[in-house]
């Protein structure tokens, strides 16, 4: 058994939010450069490069990228012989959390559903907490805006509506979105599982590196079908026309019941902010 | 693409000159304003009252800018999905507001008033907060302040980049670049 004390975890958590929404993953930079040489339209080219240089000012200035510093979603692996001491793991998180929200003048974006009134400190964070072998804590985060998340869907599809099903319905949510998600977006595909566990796996897809492809050569043709379809839509860098209209597609899938077909398309925007770190 | 320089307040003649799909670089003084203060504007006319902000020729960037460290006017400060203010942006354009900044398609019905009062559409690009920050001069909170990032502000703007998408000829850029580039 490992003690590790809610105050590492709160500094961890505070490091990683304000990184994530200054500096932008080197992989992400890299897939830009190579979305630039792809892109046929001189206006999506024209987009691309404004989003290099957006990620160059926000490193070196130490601003957010986008304004929309997101909702705090934070994956965190606990290793099942650490022991967290000093306090709950929950408010350590949250304590990170708004630390990280006011000391990077990062903007507070949660507020009550019906009132609208904001919590002022961008609490409560999204947490998913999973359990596995080891003493260490490996926390992943990911600031996400709300552009992309509303036009991200769970659909409970038919057995017979098939391999094809899922490729429309996938395709037809990045067409209904449109500029709004603002691309180039990644999307995940959660399939499988039921209801929630789709929506979590399509989520757990985003946080795939850029070009991983399943092991299974069958899902694999389907990521790179599902993009080729995409990328024919027209859409383009923030929607103004072109040929990137997503960076990457990655799926997941868990087993499902006999009588179900879980699909859940989670959608990021181009902004894609996440950082790691193992205590 | 022409590339252009335009100043707020918008008149109908520099307005007639954009199309969809021009670059312009816009200067002077501009309103924030997205999904609460956008509520609150209506609910003040329904009210019979007067908007806070004279809107008339002005132009309203659909922006929640994030908190300006020390030293800094702005903290990255990029646009917000337009379409959650279409079911309000009829109203302002019919009163006279010319402009509006944002990312994202219209709905039929503010695409027509668009037309109807002569008026135009911008996108900035989203998610480029950081590089649009720059183009920021001066910022100053002049309603709702209680709303935080969605307070109603006054900037001042340096050739904030933007491109025309629905001009006052019925165009809209996100369509004719779709179509020109679906296969």
């Amino acid at each position: 058994m490992r003690d590790i004390h809610v105050d590492e975890i709160s500094a961890v958590i505070e490091r990683l939010f304000i990184d994530a929404n200054y500096d932008l993953p080197e992989d992400v930079v890299r897939r830009f450069n190579e979305a630039l040489i792809q892109e046929k339209s001189p206006v999506g080219k024209e987009v691309l490069q404004e989003l290099l240089l957006n990620a160059e000012i926000a490193k070196d200035e130490r601003i957010p990228i986008c304004q929309d510093t997101g909702l705090a979603i934070t994956f965190l692996e606990m290793g099942q012989d650490a022991h967290v001491v000093g306090g709950t793991l929950d408010d350590a998180v949250s304590e990170g959390v708004r630390r990280a929200y006011k000391k990077g003048y990062l903007r507070k974006s949660v507020c009550d559903p019906f009132t609208r009134k904001n919590t002022g400190d961008n609490t409560p964070p999204i947490l998913h907490v999973s359990v596995v072998p080891g003493e260490r804590i490996r926390i992943v985060v990911m600031p996400k805006g709300g552009g992309s998340e509303n036009y991200s869907e769970v659909r409970m599809l038919v057995p017979s509506d098939g391999v094809e099903g899922v490729k429309r319905f996938v395709v037809e949510m990045v067409g209904k979105a449109g500029a709004n998600p603002c691309p180039p977006i990644t999307v995940g595909v959660g399939i499988g599982g039921n209801f929630e566990t789709s929506a979590l796996l399509s989520k757990e897809a985003l946080m795939l590196p850029f070009g991983a492809r399943n092991v299974d050569p069958f899902l694999k043709e389907l990521e790179l079908s599902i993009l080729a379809d995409i990328n024919a839509l027209g859409i383009g860098p923030e929607g103004y026309g072109g040929t990137v209209t997503a960076l990457d597609v990655h799926i997941k899938v868990q087993p499902c019941h006999i009588a179900s077909l879980p699909v859940a398309v989670n959608i990021q925007c181009h902004a894609h902010r996440i950082k790691e770190a193992t205590i | 693409m022409e590339l252009s320089s335009v100043t707020t307040p918008l008149d109908v003649a520099t307005i007639e000159k954009l199309r969809a799909g021009d670059k312009v670089l816009l200067s002077g003084t501009i309103y924030t304003a997205r999904d609460a203060a956008h509520k609150r504007f209506v609910d003040t006319l329904e009210a019979g009252k007067e908007l806070p902000v004279d809107i008339r020729g002005q132009v309203i960037y659909y922006c929640g800018p994030s908190p300006a460290s020390p030293g800094r006017v702005i903290g990255a400060a990029g646009p917000t999905t337009s379409g959650r203010m279409d079911a309000f942006a009829p109203r302002l354009l019919s009163l006279g507001l010319k402009g509006m900044i944002g990312k994202g398609k219209r709905s039929q019905a503010v695409k027509d008033a668009i037309v109807r009062h002569k008026a135009v559409y911008f996108g900035a690009t989203g998610g480029a907060g950081a590089l649009l920050s720059r183009a920021v001069v001066s910022y100053e909170i002049v309603a709702y302040e209680d709303l935080g990032p969605e307070a109603v502000a006054r900037l001042v703007v340096k050739e904030l980049p933007l491109f025309v998408i629905n001009d006052v000829y019925g165009n809209d850029l996100y369509e004719m670049g779709m179509s020109k580039y679906r296969r």
